[in-house]
């Protein structure tokens, strides 16, 4: 099984999004930019199922030189090469963008199988994964939480939580599975396991090493246009709920939910 | 030129979803501002009847798609479906819900028709014409509003809760058209196999009106109880903090939080949860906020409408037997 696992880096959760000058970017300093959380599901799945079957584990990371952070990360988890996509061409693109160049990169390799994330804790758009396989023109299965390949390779069933219930989705081979958490534990990198990844192939690719016209990315060629960029709207602190004992503030919440949130 | 307003309307084994309302009432505002037709379109099997009622909150026209192949949902084969339609229609803006169903099929349709597309909208705006989009990044530590260039129709989903629903008016009447359904088998690669059901049998976070959610404060799975008897009482659903779900007291599907689920209920009731950055993020859309915890200075005190501090222990009890008074 040849398994091949997009990756994107995100600012850490903890960070505190602030909004650039320019308003329709954020301000990147001090930030601490991780492997995107759901991609991290992807690298451990694909590993595990490397494990299993055999294979090769090709990780494939697009966006300026730190990714090759987020790359070694993946290779020090047991994958076995990585790709980085990068051109300052590429600055600004959106997902339909981000996803064609990252296809005329996978296009060519040999795969079985590809994860993604189910979407990008940054943008929180969640289009790329789905806009790959459509590009690949191959299926993909959205939001995995458990992966089944069958005894003959040639299938795969994943379950597929919805509202109140789990679907299980059998598809042929190749495929395209979005990770959603649930679906593993992701391990740590080891110390051998990091300094392995240092000897480990991680090739560069610019658009032009892809075959593809540059003009076709970056902010110019976006489709879904930032107007503007807001601060989430202010919440302020409300009412502490007086009360002798837990009784009493519990009455008077109950009370207030009913006559002036209008809640209950 | 591209025109008309659609709305996908979603329906799970014949029944219309509370977001499929949401999605055409809106739609309708959207075509008033644009002066323009709305058409709610409805893909499954043996779903005709479900048609007039769209027409009572809103839709102009409704097409229809009826085929065994269209239930249950497949990417496959409701992609294919609405990518003929809009290519035979070319409709301005087409909308459907931020759901599983929504965001899974508005992403694959969106590449297929090479458009840009904004997920998980909280509000949509017509400006000089222009139809535009609002929606949270960064799980709502900001919000982008977004346009849509040279790129027909402008697809967006929007967020489950958040978009009023119009009243039902019997007397109107949509023109209902029966769509052709071309479909080759070769295009279906995907199917589902089998639906586990979930056995709580409560309401699933993001669809939820009321959510009550319980953190590092619950102290172990066990005490979980309490806060499913409050949200039995008062038809809530459970949610967790990612400290409670790493835990492992609860599934992850009732994560709340930047990579959890992002929910937007009218009230939402925080037991023991300090109030993680992340987790704010995750429930800052609520409408009513209430939070329960024993730490004055817990963050999540900043963000709600209505604090209590004493120990969950004993305020949670206490207002499942108050709130009986209200049902």
């Amino acid at each position: 099984m040849n398994i091949i696992v997009c990756l994107k880096q995100v600012p850490d959760t903890e960070t505190q999004i602030k909004i650039a000058p320019d308003g329709k970017s954020i301000v990147e300093d001090d930030i601490k930019w991780i492997m995107n959380p759901y991609d991290e599901f992807g690298v451990e799945e694909a590993l595990r199922i490397k494990e299993k079957f055999g294979g090769e584990v090709t990780v494939v990371g697009l966006g300026p030189k730190r990714v090759t952070e987020a790359i070694r990360t993946a290779l020090a988890m047991g994958a076995d090469k990585g790709i980085l996509i990068t051109d300052d061409a590429l600055e600004g693109s959106d997902s339909l963008a981000t996803a064609k160049a990252l296809t005329a990169a996978i296009k060519d390799l040999d795969y079985d199988i590809i994860f993604t994330g189910q979407r990008g804790i940054d943008d929180d758009l969640g289009l790329v994964g789905a806009s790959v396989a459509e590009f690949l023109g191959i299926p993909h299965i959205a939001l995995g939480i458990k992966v089944e390949i069958a005894d003959d390779q040639s299938s795969v069933k994943v379950h597929r939580p919805v509202e109140g219930q789990t679907l299980v989705i059998e598809s042929p081979l190749p495929v395209l599975i979005t990770a959603q958490k649930g679906l593993n534990e992701p391990r740590y990198a080891s110390l051998p396991g990091i300094m392995k990844a240092k000897k480990k192939p991680l090739e560069e690719k610019s658009l032009a090493d892809l075959g593809v016209d540059a003009s076709e990315f970056g902010e110019a060629a976006r489709k879904l246009k930032i107007i503007e960029l807001t601060p989430p709207p202010e919440r302020k602190a409300g009412k502490i709920i007086e009360g002798e004992t837990p009784q009493e503030k519990a009455a008077e919440l109950a009370k207030l939910l009913h006559e002036e949130a209008k809640v209950l | 030129m591209a025109q008309g307003v659609w709305a996908i309307a979603e329906q799970r084994d014949g029944e219309l979803r509370k977001v499929t309302y949401e999605v055409v009432s809106e739609g309708r505002r959207i075509a008033d501002a644009l002066g323009q037709e709305l058409t709610a379109v409805l893909l499954g099997s043996n779903i005709k009847d479900k048609a007039t009622e769209l027409g009572h909150y809103g839709a102009d026209k409704v097409i229809v798609a009826d085929d065994p192949r269209l239930d249950p949902y497949t990417t496959d084969a409701y992609t294919a479906v609405i990518a003929q339609l809009v290519e035979a229609n070319e409709p301005a803006v087409l909308l459907m819900g931020a759901s599983a169903q929504g965001k899974d099929l508005s992403a694959r349709l969106s590449a297929r028709l090479g458009v840009a597309m904004a997920q998980d909208c909280t509000a949509f705006q017509v400006e000089d014409g222009n139809f535009v989009a609002i929606r949270p990044i960064y799980a709502g530590k900001a919000y982008a509003k977004v346009a849509f260039d040279n790129s027909w129709p402008n697809m967006a989903t929007a967020r489950p809760n958040v978009m009023a629903v119009n009243e039902p008016d019997t007397s109107k009447t949509a023109e209902i058209i029966d769509a052709n359904v071309d479909l080759s088998d070769d295009a279906l690669k995907t199917k589902v196999v089998e639906v586990i059901k979930d056995e709580s049998g409560r309401i699933e976070l993001t669809e939820a009106d009321k959510i009550v959610s319980g953190g590092r404060g619950m102290k172990g799975p066990e005490n979980y109880k309490i806060l499913e008897e409050l949200a039995d009482l008062i038809g809530a659903a459970v949610g967790a903090s990612r400290a409670a779900v790493d835990a492992g007291w609860r599934p992850h599907t009732d994560q709340v939080g930047q990579t959890g689920k992002v929910v937007s209920p009218n009230l939402y009731i925080a037991c023991g949860i300090s109030g993680a950055i992340q987790h704010l993020a995750g429930m800052g859309t609520s409408k009513v906020i209430v939070a329960i915890n024993k730490d004055p200075d817990a963050p999540i005190f900043q963000k709600a409408d209505y604090g209590v501090v004493a120990d969950l222990f004993d305020v949670v009890p206490a207002l499942a037997e108050e709130v009986k008074k209200y049902l």
